[in-house]
């Protein structure tokens, strides 16, 4: 028996699969990979890595893009 | 009958290496819509476009970003640290946009105040050092203070980039001197950034030898944002080839301009 994890996903808590990846993460929020910067516990995670880096629990996300701005 | 006229040939804008047509630089945000933010951008004939760094919206993944209607091929997406009021956050969305985005060109703000959203220039400096190091190529949102434009480009800024007027104000060139001595100074490119308001706001603002512009709110407040931009792309070119060409003295009392002398009895 395996328990969900909790992360927080850009400040809100998210439950994820033991064993979820970032690339898990952004698939099941619909992200595409190419359009995201991905920050892990305050450590930026290359997009080569998303697919090897798995989550913890108590695990902190940031998912960020680029917006319109001055 | 009408005879053509071709404009003098014009030198690029040169900022860390990379090199640019157009001296207009312009702002992504507050536009009431996407396609009228593309077809200003379009008409201001820029070539450097900025955008910020925030949070996805994790309700609405499914909305097309900015890099769907600027196509990153043909615009240099400079991404900014705006809403950054410590070094360590602006370092740190620095290295998210670069991770996110296209080049490792960074316009740095680092805010000291929310009412005038002035620079703390302590924290500028600050980053400046840290990102520096780290590859970046710095160009530094702060005020007209001389000193501090030093500073910034001793830091190791490849752009210093002095207001106007505050950001979203648009007051115009409040203080030429300030700007005009800065200019004359530094040996990195000086990029007037905020405040400007109208075209005779960036005609006077090039006259003073800058070497570009980066303007957002006049176009996305104008109420026709790309006939602004039209307007502003013909401001950008007048003053910067008024400057060129060297200006006529002041004087304080008047010098006719027709001859003379032949006048009748």
């Amino acid at each position: 028996m395996s328990e969900e994890l909790i992360i927080k996903t850009n400040g809100e808590d998210r439950r994820v699969e033991p064993g979820s990846t970032i690339v898990d993460l952004l698939q099941s929020l619909d992200i595409d990979p190419r359009m995201v910067a991905v920050e892990l516990n305050r450590v930026i995670v290359r997009k080569t890595e998303f697919e090897n880096t798995k989550l913890s629990d108590g695990d902190e996300v940031e998912l960020v893009h680029f917006v319109g701005g001055g | 009958m009408t005879t053509s006229v071709t404009d003098p040939i014009e030198t690029p804008l040169v900022i860390g290496e990379r090199q640019f047509r157009s001296r207009l630089l312009v702002g992504t945000g507050k536009y009431k819509d996407n396609p009228t933010m593309v077809e200003a951008i379009g008409a201001s004939g820029a070539e450097v476009v900025t955008v910020a760094v925030r949070r996805i919206d994790l309700d609405r993944t499914k909305e097309e970003g900015i890099l769907f209607h600027l196509d990153p091929e043909k615009y240099f997406l400079l991404a900014n640290t705006a809403g950054c009021y410590t070094a360590e956050d602006a370092i740190r969305y620095s290295r998210l946009a670069r991770e996110a985005g296209f080049n490792e060109f960074v316009k740095l703000e680092v805010l000291g105040d929310q009412e005038t959203l002035l620079p703390d220039v302590a924290g500028l400096i600050e980053a400046t050092e840290t990102l520096v190091k780290e590859g970046f190529k710095v160009m530094a949102y702060t005020n007209d203070d001389l000193i501090t434009a030093c500073r910034l480009e001793d830091a190791g800024c490849v752009s210093v980039m002095p207001l106007a007027s505050p950001i979203g104000s648009g007051l115009g060139l409040i203080n030429p001197y300030n700007i005009r001595t800065i200019k004359k100074r530094l040996s990195v490119p000086v990029i007037v950034d905020a405040g400007v308001g109208t075209a005779s706001d960036a005609c006077v603002t090039m006259e003073q030898g800058v070497d570009g512009i980066l303007m957002n709110t006049a176009l996305a407040e104008a109420r026709d944002p790309v006939g602004m931009a039209h307007a502003m792309r013909h401001a950008v070119v007048a003053g910067r080839q008024a400057y060129l060409s060297g200006r006529m003295p002041t004087r304080e009392i008047a010098v006719p301009s027709s001859p003379t002398t032949g006048m009748m009895d």
